[in-house]
This record gives C-alpha cells, sequence and structure tokens, in this order.
C-alpha cells in the first residue's frame, strides 16, 4: 500500500520587496545581489500576519479542494522555524481554525527548512500503518535574515499544507528516501533574533551534498532517472542552487521551472518545497511523475518521487488561488514599510 | 405620579482642568447647585451621581458615597446611588432620581455627573471611551468609537446624500455658540475650512468633528414640584422623560442611520409631555460627533429623515432658527466630562427656561429638550422640560 | 486592551470559524451565538442551535481609522467595515488586501484568518477572522 497526496493548499503574502530596496539601504547594489541569487522579489508577511495565519490559510486551502470530513484527520504537524510561540504549538489552532479538534494529534516540528517534508514522511507512516486516515503536513515560515545580512535578500515568508492518506489520493508518493547529516551550516540559538550561518560553507558541504547524495539515493530506490520525470523540485534558498543541483543532476530547464518560485517569492524556508511542489500540482495532469528533494540546514534532505493520479481530476483545483496567481497578486512596500511590518522598529511597549 | 421641579443648578467650567481632581469637580457643581436652589444640607433626602468609567479614570469605584462625603453629608447618611449608562449616565440619574420624588420616596435630590478624564493619556481616554460599545465583537477587531460613528455616517452620507460640509456646519454651529459660553471648553469660533482640513480621525470624521476629552462636574436639585415654590420662584418642570435602549453593536441595529433608542426615547418623553417637537425652542443633544447631531435631529423630529445635514447648513439649529440646538456649544464646543453631560445639558436647558443664558439666550424659551446617548446608541434618554407657570 | 485569556479563549469558534446560532423557531442566523433569538423570545430558548456562517458577505458602511489603540500602531490607517453576511447577520471586521480609496458599499468581501492582538510580547496572540475582497 501507497501513501499520497489527497490535497495541498499554499499561501504567499502579498506584500514584496525588491532586492534593489534593500541594497539602498545598507549601500550595497543589490539589483546586482538579486541576480546573483536570481531573486527579483520576496514576499513580506503584513503586520497580522505570521507562521500561524500562513499554516492556517494554506490548511484551508487544502481542505477548500476535497470534500473530506476535517474530523477524520488524525495528525497535524507543521513545521516551521519561526512558530510564533516557542512553547505553545502551531499545529493547535491550525487544527481548531479547520475544525479538526479535538480527537486527533498535533505538534510543531523543526528541522530548518525541511521540517515540513519531515511532517509528510511522518503522516504517510500513520496513515500506511492504518493509525488514522488522514494526515496534515504543513511547511510555513516567516524567517528573517539580520538587517544588512546577505540573507535579507532571499528571507521571505509563505507556506503550504498537504493532505496525505491511502485514499482519494491525488499524487502517489512511490518512494521517500532520506539523508542526514550532523553539519552545523545554519542555526538559531535559543532566545536570539535572527539566525546565523557559515557563509559559503551553507554551499557545497551543506546544501549540494545532501541535496545532490539524497537525489541519487532516490534515483536509486526508484530505479529512475532524469528524463523519467515530468517535473523537478528541490529546496530553494535561492534562485541559483537549485538550478545548478538540477543540472548537475542531469535534469532539464523546463523540468524545473515550473517549481521554482524562489525567484518571484525568495525563501520561504519550511514553505521552500511545498509551495514548489503545491505549483506543480496546480498545473500536473494525470501520470505526470515528479522528484523532489527538500532540504535542511543542520543538515538533512528529505527526497520523493511522486506520481501524479486520475484522482487529480476530482481535486477543486480553482477553489482558492493558484501559487501562480498568488505570486502575480502583489505589491511592493519600500525598506521603511517592511522595517515596521517585520518588527524592526523599536516601539514602546503596547 | 407626583410631578418634579428643577430648584437649582450648577456646574463647574469645563476642560483639561490640571489642578482639579474627581472629588473636586463633584463637590464644587454639587455646592452651586445647592446654593443655587438655597435648601440647606438637612433638605436632602439622597445623592444620585452619574459617572460612565471612574473605575478606569482614576481607579476609583464607589463614587457616589465619595462625593457626599467630600460634600461635607457624610454624617447625614444619605442614600447615594452611582448610575451607569454609558455617555447616558447622568441623563438615567436624572431620571431615576425624577422617579424616586414623583414615587414619594423622596422630596429633595441632588443629582450630579462628573468625569476626570485627564489623568490617562488621550488613548487611553479614546479606549476607556470605546469601552461602551461592544468589546468583544467591535473593539477586539480595530473598531474604534469614532470609528463606529463613522460608519453610521459613511451610510448616511450612502443613503441621504449627505457631504462632509453638512457634518461641518455642526462644529462650526456649535464652536460659535461656545464662543458665547463663559464656562466651554472652547470658546472661540472655527471656519468650515478648518473642520474640512483637520486630521482624519475615522474617515469621513476629522479631529475637529469629534468631541474633546474633558474634565467636569454638573448637578441639579430636584424637588417635588408641590414644594418648589418653598425654595425658588423661578421652578423649571420636569414635563416628560423617555428612556430607550438598543442592540449594543452597531452591526446588529435595524437601521444604521436611524438611533432606534432616540426615536423611542423621544417618543415615550413627548407622550408623557403632551407635546410636539414643535412646541420645544431648545435643545441640547448628543454631539459627541458631528454625525450624531444629524442623527438627533432627525430622530427626534425636528427636521425629516436624512435632512439634517442640510438643515444644519441652512441655519435651522442655529441660535434663535427654527429650534436653537445646543446653545451651550454642545458637547463639542462646551466639553464632554462624560459622566457631566446629561446632567450639564439639563443645567443648560433650565438656565435656558430662567432666562439666564446670557449672550446665548434663545429668544422667547419656554420648553427645553435634553437628549443624550450611551455608546453609541445603545442608551437613549430624553427629557422635556418646561418654565414653571 | 489587554484581554485575559479564557475572556479571549471562550471565543474562539466565533472568531477562528465565524461560528454563530440559528433559530430552531423561525430559522434566524445570529452572529455572535445567542441564547435567545431576538425575534422569537421566549419561543426559541432550548432551541437555537450552533450554525457556522459560509464567510461571504457584502459592505454595508465602512471607515479607515487613522486614530486607534496602541494595539493597531502597526497598521495604520487600516479599514474597519460592517459586513452582512450572506446569511443575512451583520459584523465588524477590518477590511484587509484592499486600498482605502478602493473601499466601496455593495463589494463582496470574505472571511480571512489574521493575528487581531497580543498581549505585549510576553503575552498570548489572538487570532480571528478579518475580512478581504472576494477572490483576492
Amino acid at each position: 500500500m501507497k501513501a499520497g497526496i489527497v490535497s495541498y493548499g499554499a499561501y504567499i503574502p502579498r506584500y514584496r520587496i525588491a532586492p534593489k530596496t534593500i541594497g539602498a539601504v545598507w549601500g550595497n547594489d543589490g539589483e546586482a545581489m538579486g541576480r546573483n541569487l536570481n531573486i527579483r522579489a520576496k514576499s513580506v508577511p503584513g503586520p497580522d500576519e505570521d507562521v500561524i495565519t500562513i499554516s492556517v490559510e494554506a490548511a484551508r486551502a487544502c481542505m477548500a479542494k476535497v470534500s473530506i470530513e476535517p474530523t477524520d484527520i488524525g495528525a497535524i504537524y507543521v513545521g516551521s522555524e519561526s512558530h510564533p510561540y516557542a512553547v505553545k504549538p502551531t499545529a493547535t489552532i491550525v487544527a481548531e481554525a479547520i475544525g479538526a479538534t479535538p480527537v486527533l494529534t498535533a505538534a510543531d516540528f523543526e528541522f530548518a527548512c525541511k521540517a515540513g517534508t519531515a511532517a509528510i514522511q511522518t503522516t504517510m507512516g500513520l496513515t500506511i500503518s492504518k493509525m488514522m486516515k488522514y494526515g496534515m503536513a504543513v511547511g510555513a515560515d516567516t524567517s528573517q535574515g539580520a538587517p544588512g545580512d546577505a540573507l535579507e535578500y532571499s528571507a521571505s515568508a509563505g507556506g503550504a499544507a498537504l493532505l496525505v492518506g491511502t485514499d482519494h489520493v491525488a499524487a502517489e508518493i512511490n518512494h521517500t528516501v532520506s539523508y542526514t547529516t550532523d553539519t552545523p551550516d545554519f542555526w538559531r540559538r535559543e532566545g536570539q533574533r535572527y539566525p546565523s550561518h557559515g557563509g559559503r560553507f551553507t554551499g557545497e558541504p551543506a546544501y549540494f551534498k545532501h541535496v545532490v547524495s539524497c537525489a541519487q539515493l532516490l534515483f536509486k530506490r526508484a530505479g529512475s532517472q532524469p528524463q523519467d520525470y515530468d517535473y523537478a523540485v528541490f529546496h530553494q534558498p535561492n534562485g541559483k542552487f537549485p538550478v545548478r543541483a538540477a543540472k548537475q543532476l542531469g535534469f532539464k530547464d523546463a523540468q524545473v521551472d515550473t517549481g521554482l518560485c524562489v525567484r518571484d517569492i525568495g525563501n520561504t524556508y519550511s514553505g521552500a518545497i511545498m509551495v514548489g511542489l503545491s505549483a506543480i500540482l496546480d498545473e500536473a495532469e494525470p501520470g505526470d511523475r515528479i522528484f523532489a528533494v527538500g532540504y535542511g540546514s543542520g543538515a538533512g534532505s528529505d527526497g520523493f518521487d511522486i506520481t501524479v493520479t486520475d484522482a487529480i481530476s476530482k481535486l477543486r483545483r480553482d477553489a482558492t488561488p493558484t501559487v501562480k496567481r498568488m505570486i502575480e497578486t502583489h505589491e511592493f512596500i519600500d525598506y521603511a514599510t517592511y522595517a515596521k511590518f517585520r518588527g524592526k522598529i523599536l516601539l514602546r511597549e503596547a | 405620579m407626583r410631578e418634579v421641579a428643577v430648584i437649582g443648578v450648577g456646574e463647574t467650567e469645563f476642560g483639561e482642568l490640571w489642578d482639579r481632581s474627581f472629588r473636586d469637580l463633584g463637590i464644587e457643581a454639587g455646592l452651586k447647585a445647592i446654593q443655587d436652589a438655597k435648601i440647606a444640607s438637612e433638605d436632602i433626602d439622597a445623592v444620585y451621581i452619574g459617572n460612565m468609567s471612574a473605575g478606569k479614570f482614576i481607579d476609583q469605584e464607589h463614587v457616589s458615597a465619595l462625593v457626599a462625603d467630600y460634600a461635607g453629608l457624610a454624617d447625614r447618611h444619605l442614600p447615594t446611588v452611582r448610575v451607569e449608562g454609558g455617555g447616558a449616565c447622568g441623563a438615567v440619574a436624572l431620571l431615576q432620581a425624577r422617579l424616586a420624588i414623583a414615587s414619594g420616596m423622596y422630596d429633595i435630590v441632588v443629582v450630579g455627573g462628573a468625569e476626570k478624564m485627564t489623568d490617562v493619556g488621550d488613548v487611553q481616554a479614546a479606549e476607556i471611551l470605546s469601552s461602551t460599545a461592544d468589546q468583544e465583537w467591535e473593539s477586539v477587531f480595530g473598531a474604534t468609537f469614532a470609528g463606529l460613528y463613522a460608519m453610521m455616517a459613511r451610510r448616511h452620507m450612502h443613503e441621504y446624500g449627505t457631504k462632509r460640509e453638512h457634518l461641518a456646519a455642526v462644529a462650526v454651529k456649535n464652536h460659535k455658540n461656545g464662543s458665547l459660553n463663559p464656562e466651554a471648553q472652547f470658546q472661540k469660533e472655527i471656519t468650515l475650512e478648518t473642520v474640512l482640513n483637520s486630521p482624519m480621525v475615522a474617515d469621513p470624521l476629522g479631529m475637529f468633528d469629534c468631541a474633546p476629552l474633558s474634565d467636569g462636574a454638573a448637578a441639579v436639585v430636584l424637588c417635588a414640584a408641590d414644594r418648589a415654590r418653598k425654595f425658588t420662584d423661578a421652578p423649571v418642570l420636569l414635563k416628560g422623560s423617555g428612556q430607550a435602549s438598543d442592540f449594543l453593536a452597531v452591526h446588529d441595529r435595524r437601521d444604521l442611520t436611524t438611533m432606534d433608542a432616540t426615536v423611542i426615547a423621544g417618543k415615550r418623553a413627548f407622550q408623557e409631555a403632551k407635546l410636539e417637537p414643535k412646541d420645544v425652542q431648545v435643545a441640547e443633544v448628543h454631539d459627541n460627533f458631528t454625525i450624531s447631531e444629524i442623527l438627533a435631529i432627525e430622530d427626534l423630529r425636528f427636521v425629516e429623515k436624512g435632512k439634517g445635514g442640510p438643515a444644519t447648513a441652512d441655519g435651522l439649529t442655529a441660535l434663535n432658527g427654527k429650534v436653537s440646538v445646543n446653545p451651550s456649544g454642545g458637547l463639542k464646543a462646551r466639553g464632554q466630562p462624560v459622566g457631566a453631560t446629561g446632567v450639564a445639558q439639563a443645567v443648560e436647558i433650565v438656565r435656558q427656561l430662567r432666562g439666564d443664558a446670557g449672550k446665548r439666550q434663545v429668544a422667547g424659551a419656554r420648553r427645553g429638550l435634553t437628549h443624550t446617548l450611551g455608546g453609541t446608541g445603545a442608551t437613549a434618554v430624553v427629557h422635556i422640560f418646561e418654565r414653571g407657570a | 486592551m489587554t484581554q485575559a485569556i479564557p475572556r479571549f479563549w471562550r471565543e474562539i469558534q466565533s472568531r477562528y470559524n465565524l461560528v454563530g446560532s440559528k433559530c430552531g423557531s423561525c430559522g434566524k442566523v445570529d452572529f455572535p451565538p445567542r441564547a435567545v433569538c431576538p425575534d422569537c423570545g421566549r419561543k426559541s430558548i432550548g432551541k437555537m442551535q450552533s450554525f457556522k456562517l459560509c464567510g461571504k458577505g457584502t459592505v454595508v458602511t465602512y471607515t479607515t481609522i487613522y486614530d486607534a489603540p496602541s494595539q493597531f500602531d502597526m497598521q495604520k490607517p487600516y479599514v474597519m467595515a460592517i459586513v452582512e453576511m450572506d446569511e443575512g447577520v451583520r459584523l465588524t471586521t477590518q477590511l484587509i488586501n484592499v486600498k482605502p480609496e478602493d473601499v466601496k458599499i455593495g463589494m463582496k468581501v470574505q472571511a480571512t484568518f489574521r493575528k487581531l492582538g497580543q498581549d505585549g510580547e510576553a503575552g498570548v496572540i489572538h487570532y480571528g477572522y478579518k475580512f478581504r475582497p472576494a477572490g483576492s
């Protein structure tokens, strides 16, 4: 028996800031920075948005596509590195806001940018084992780069929710593999406001080693090669790394293009690969095959070999805006507004 | 029911009275009213106090006993009552005191109204004011007090073509009246442009569409009419009173551009007084925002529904117009110490009917009306007064 | 304007999911839920059923708030509206994703989920509905 994606939903905040606007504040050539990162803009959450609201929006978009009782969901896991509460789960609020309470289990996951894919694997196990009918895996972030740090050009906000189960499966997960080591390339210590990173150390020994190794494991497990897939999507901390990894693995640009949302919205961290996967599912046809490899600093990669089924045509994919539409619906803001929205201005206590 | 008369009035000046406390204000107004009535403390049977939120403004509840105490009445052990009803509390206190005398239980009752609003910051004061709206289903979502009135104004504009200039005309008129009132908080005339160009508070209401935050107190002495002549040659009779309530939240009301509570309270008061709106020469209405006065003059049937704006702009409600509305300057210019409002309106009407209103005297004023709102109109009180024959 | 924890918590169903009530006697929908139907009075006691609104409605009136409590400082100026829900009941809500000058009476809107406020930096965060233009 296989588990798979029963439904999906993504959410991207509407505000954007351009690299040029950020660079202008810090005396950098922001446009060049953007070109180098292959990022045209990054999404910014509104002052009333956080990982909880983004997760709820995504979870509701996911449930809007199907006629499944929310109370049939046995588990909700939300992966993020920017949960609004250090202690107090995001997942319970999501559960309450989609009407899935009280008979379910819920928890928040953290594994840098791959906490959401870890949640997918967990819910696969729980549904294949028949412990529950459906599980929901959410990946969402509103992560921040320190002002002036290179990360500030890419750290954005967004998320996606996948409903995982073994019936009404719209996209079957044929195989999943993971590749994990202890590699401190990026972290945030307890109580620290902004994450820290190892600079260029985040590249070869971290992102590329894990993504490529995981991808190779997945090819081996599935007995497949790049040309067997219609789409490929990778964790996308910027627009450069996933393109290079894809090329190294033998994928063509056309396979990668649909899921490469980072160019228009930046790095949504835990949301990144799941938003990319949602963009693919927005347009995929029955029989399409998808290759997905996420990455989380610290470090690890989760890979998925997916086949879209006939059931995708039964999903109400137009019930909520597509990823493409959310990317197109935007409002650019200046750095002052961005700083205000992101809480970078010191205020007196309300 | 025994008839009831007003035999004494008193009030403090209204404004930012930094050097005076809640106690100081309550006592000053009360003593002035007692002196005006020429009664002795032994004559007083009870004290009623209208106060909206001393608990939040000065951290003090139980203000009825406090005021009686500091007025030197503690050893008389009088019954004291504090009445709460949002911004209408002073008018409700007046009504309750009237009932107590009408029933025969008391003969003479002092009714005070007081609020000390400037001991907290102005943002906090605005929040306290909005606590008379629905906290759980309006305020929590970001609807400010001004915002709720602004939404009524927007709907009035939509349904009746009312313009910002019409709203502004209320402020211009009331500031003009205030300039004639030596106790008003603002005694300066303003122009239409000043109102229209003032910073927005809640569109379409600008800063000059809103009444200020004020400190102040007012008091009246009520007496059974058959005993009134013993104390004064110019008693003013309380001929009719009406009070009504409505849904707490604006969104639940039948019509966003009519305050049903005002309509019903007005009908009840006129019915009891056996009078019609045309019989009234002077009215003090609750103009906490400019739109409020427009709604009030419509809902009290001084003008046709929807015509309140043009009527004001055309001067129908100006001093010595068809009906003189808010000759004191209203909440807008005289000031808005919330708990004092309903009582201060009565003080003004009594002065007008006695012919004691100085430069703002309405010629030939024989009957007057007060109209007071609680919250955004979930409570309304109307009293009708008549010069004693 | 801090909210005690249980005071907000007990309204979660209505704030998150627009759960109101429906009169078992006349069918009128109320939001938030009422124990007594304003139209039927005593007849409705014990007959009020829980009822979830569909989340779609129409703007009846609106305002842009410039002077706001400190809780809302970050969002100023923001739009508030009274919305008539498709079920007939009205509610007061913030409108987002729309510029003040683009709001119109009669505009179709739909519910969304946002942060409403918090009890300071260390306190509980409150969530609930805000509305946005339909289809946005």
